[in-house]
């Protein structure tokens, strides 16, 4: 009897864990249908689900008009650039606060976190003219060191609460092995912290990937990247939702796939140290 | 010996030249429309005419907006033409960041664009943008519903006769709205639809002395005009509908007609309207006061101050404002999809006066005015927006108050003190008062 409970309510967990993902899901899926529809199906009232004519004219209009390859490049460069710049710099900030704290950590932790909640429009004039003074407007190395900056509170916060989870003897015993500060980081730390550093960075490039408001702000031509790309198919005067949703299609079909590739490092990641 | 040393020189002086204006690239930030969108795709003739790239960098309209904005004020130089329209031009030319288009060659016949199009676009006579495509508003209307209703459009129509023909062709049964209008926040949006609308029962937006004017008789007629004829016969939910669904309902012959910029003309009457065989155009309504509730805009190409290649930035706006670039497109796809309303010698092609919607576009154009847009005398320049750096700002936060009264979450009372209010803070800030 008690079986035939839990089954049951396996069953209605399942079925749950379903609806919830396909209603997540369901606008991408909504997006991709739409991509193939011709303009006027788009905007059929009631909406076609499926039974429509398939047509890949809107894919084939999108690559005449746009450079998909230079915008997927400089998205590419600039979250993953973004992401190891960050790595990079993120990985002894956190070593340091989670393995030798001072009574501030956590102040500086709580501030560094804080720098996220201030609104990006904000601080848009100062650095646009910062970008002017050292020319790095429609740069994508400008734009890949400003998004290491805006993500880096996050991927801190991220490797501290991984790192927190190490217990700190094994590091004193590879000190005591005669292990340098470097030897220490990289050869006992990070291999221990794998899992956690692959969901950080893999977090991280989304993030960096979806970021709109400096990509939008800081590019023109040469450095804008994928989000720039669908920013241009969208139009208040003119119905363009199928050539909108095969643009739309095409930018997030790297990260999808990316992200459903990883997808058990990511959530093993995310829930790493959360339970103890 | 010195001469052929001369002759080499000048052939190298010539090919370094000749290299230097092939390597130069113009960036230009543009909108996505259809036009627009045209242009990008013969971008290809002036390159091989003249030996200049360029780039586009394409964005929705507000973003972009915000975009040439923040580059324009910080002297960014990212752009080398910028797309914008009638509310920025004057105030961009009047603060020195635009290039005076004072100089274009005679060829180009200046003299040609649209006086009304022309006055928009300059300040203090000169002009500072010039006019890609122009449009007014007018009505859309299914002439087979029309007929069916046992009535007949005027040339001319009341608002009065507009509300009784909404009626008359509403059929909620067949899924068919009288008539649709733009009800969405934006003050490009529903804000540059009412703003036309008040002007035509005689609200303005202020007084001589810019003080906020929501609290006449005129703006209270206007709100409460609209929301009463919208709600017998507009669709569900108009509150949030802007040009894109208004456009999608009417091509799925779903509203009897319906009032927006011209530029639509050739969108009902193309190849994604089930309706495009029946319908017919109309000057937008009036209420007898002397104005009609028509707006005037146009995307326009206009040459930041700072750029590092003026000339040849000016050598693309004459190119792609020029009559040749119009017969370039007629010819490849026909009159229809030609840029409207910029030049006056398109409205005198015989060929182009065979386009049904034509005449209309032109009368519209014709009958706007920006510099006395109101029955009473008011302050600024504009129809649909008041040219004045406040007025994106303000109006956004007036359409939102208009917005919830059509979605019934205030009464038109409520909205219009509120936008009293909001009007006079923001203009006491801004240090008008």
């Amino acid at each position: 009897m008690a079986r035939a409970v839990t089954n049951q309510r396996k069953m209605i967990n399942t079925a749950a864990a379903w609806t919830v993902g396909l209603l997540i899901f369901f606008p991408i899926l909504w997006t991709i249908l739409t991509s193939f529809k011709s303009e006027a199906q788009a905007i059929a009232d009631p909406p076609i689900f499926l039974f429509f004519d398939w047509t890949t004219e809107n894919y084939s209009t999108v690559m005449e008009r746009s450079n998909y390859g230079r915008f997927l490049w400089n998205s590419i460069f600039i979250a993953g650039g973004s992401t190891i710049l960050g790595i990079i710099i993120a990985v002894p900030a956190a070593w340091s606060m989670a393995f030798v704290p001072s009574k501030r950590t956590k102040d500086i932790l709580l501030w560094m976190l804080s720098t996220k909640m201030l609104p990006a429009v904000g601080v848009l004039y100062p650095i646009y003219l910062l970008f002017i003074q050292f020319g790095l407007l429609d740069n994508v190395y400008g734009l890949t060191f400003v998004l290491m900056l805006i993500n880096l509170p996050i991927i801190v916060w991220m490797l501290y609460t991984y790192f927190r989870e190490i217990p700190g003897e094994i590091l004193e015993a590879a000190r005591m092995d005669g292990a340098t500060l470097k030897s220490e980081i990289l050869y006992v730390l990070t291999p221990m912290a794998i899992p956690g550093i692959a969901s950080t960075l893999l977090l991280n490039f989304i993030l960096a990937w979806n970021e709109a408001f400096w990509t939008l702000n800081l590019t023109a031509a040469k450095a804008a990247p994928l989000t720039a790309f669908i920013a241009s198919y969208s139009s208040p005067e003119g119905l363009f939702y199928a050539k909108l949703s095969a643009a739309s299609t095409m930018a997030i079909a790297p990260i999808l796939i990316l992200g459903w590739f990883s997808q058990k490092q990511l959530v093993r990641g995310l829930t790493f140290g959360a339970v103890k | 010996m010195y001469q052929r040393t001369a002759l080499s020189a000048v052939g190298a002086l010539a090919l370094t030249a000749g290299a230097a204006l092939a390597q130069s690239t113009l960036t230009i930030a543009t909108v996505n429309n259809g036009d627009m969108i045209r242009m990008q795709g013969y971008t290809d003739k002036f390159t091989e005419e003249t030996g200049i790239a360029v780039e586009w960098v394409t964005l929705e309209e507000n973003v972009l907006r915000s975009r040439v904005t923040t580059d324009i004020t910080t002297k960014g130089g990212q752009f080398d033409i910028m797309t914008i329209g009638m509310y920025e031009t004057p105030i961009w030319g009047a603060n020195g960041w635009l290039v005076p288009l004072d100089d274009l060659s005679d060829e180009y016949d200046a003299a040609d664009i649209l006086p009304a199009m022309a006055g928009g676009l300059s300040h203090d006579g000169t002009l500072y943008a010039a006019p890609f495509y122009g449009e007014s508003s007018m009505i859309m209307y299914r002439t087979d519903l029309m007929e069916k209703a046992g009535m007949e459009m005027p040339d001319a129509p009341t608002w009065e006769f507009v509300r009784e023909a909404a009626a008359a062709m509403t059929d909620r049964d067949a899924d068919i709205n009288g008539i649709c209008l733009r009800g969405k926040a934006g003050w490009g949006e529903g804000g540059a639809f009412i703003t036309a609308m008040s002007n035509s029962f005689g609200a303005r937006w202020f007084d001589m002395d810019w003080n906020a004017q929501f609290d006449t008789e005129a703006w209270a007629n206007t709100l409460t005009f609209f929301k009463g004829m919208m709600d017998e016969s507009g669709p569900a939910g108009y509150a949030t509908n802007g040009f894109n669904e208004n456009l999608s309902l009417f091509n799925q012959g779903k509203c009897g007609m319906w009032i927006d910029a011209t530029v639509a003309a050739s969108f009902v009457t193309g190849g994604d309207s089930t309706v495009a065989d029946s319908v017919g155009f109309a000057l937008a309504p009036d209420t007898g006061l002397g104005k009609r509730s028509n707006w005037l805009w146009a995307w326009a190409l206009a040459v930041p101050a700072g750029t590092q290649q003026e000339a040849e930035a000016k050598q693309f706006i004459e190119w792609a404002t020029s009559k040749d670039y119009i017969e370039l497109v007629a010819e490849n796809e026909g009159w229809a999809n030609v840029p409207p309303g910029a030049r006056t010698s398109l409205y005198e092609n015989p060929e182009y006066q065979k386009v049904p919607f034509a005449q209309k576009t032109l009368d519209s154009i014709l009958s706007a005015d920006p510099t006395n847009s109101t029955v009473e005398e008011s302050p600024y320049v504009g129809i649909q927006f008041a040219a004045i750096p406040e007025f994106a700002g303000i109006a956004t936060e007036v359409s939102q108050e208009f917005s919830a009264a059509y979605a019934g979450q205030q009464t038109v009372e409520e909205a219009l003190e509120k936008a009293q209010a909001i009007t006079n803070e923001a203009m006491e800030a801004a240090g008008y008062r």
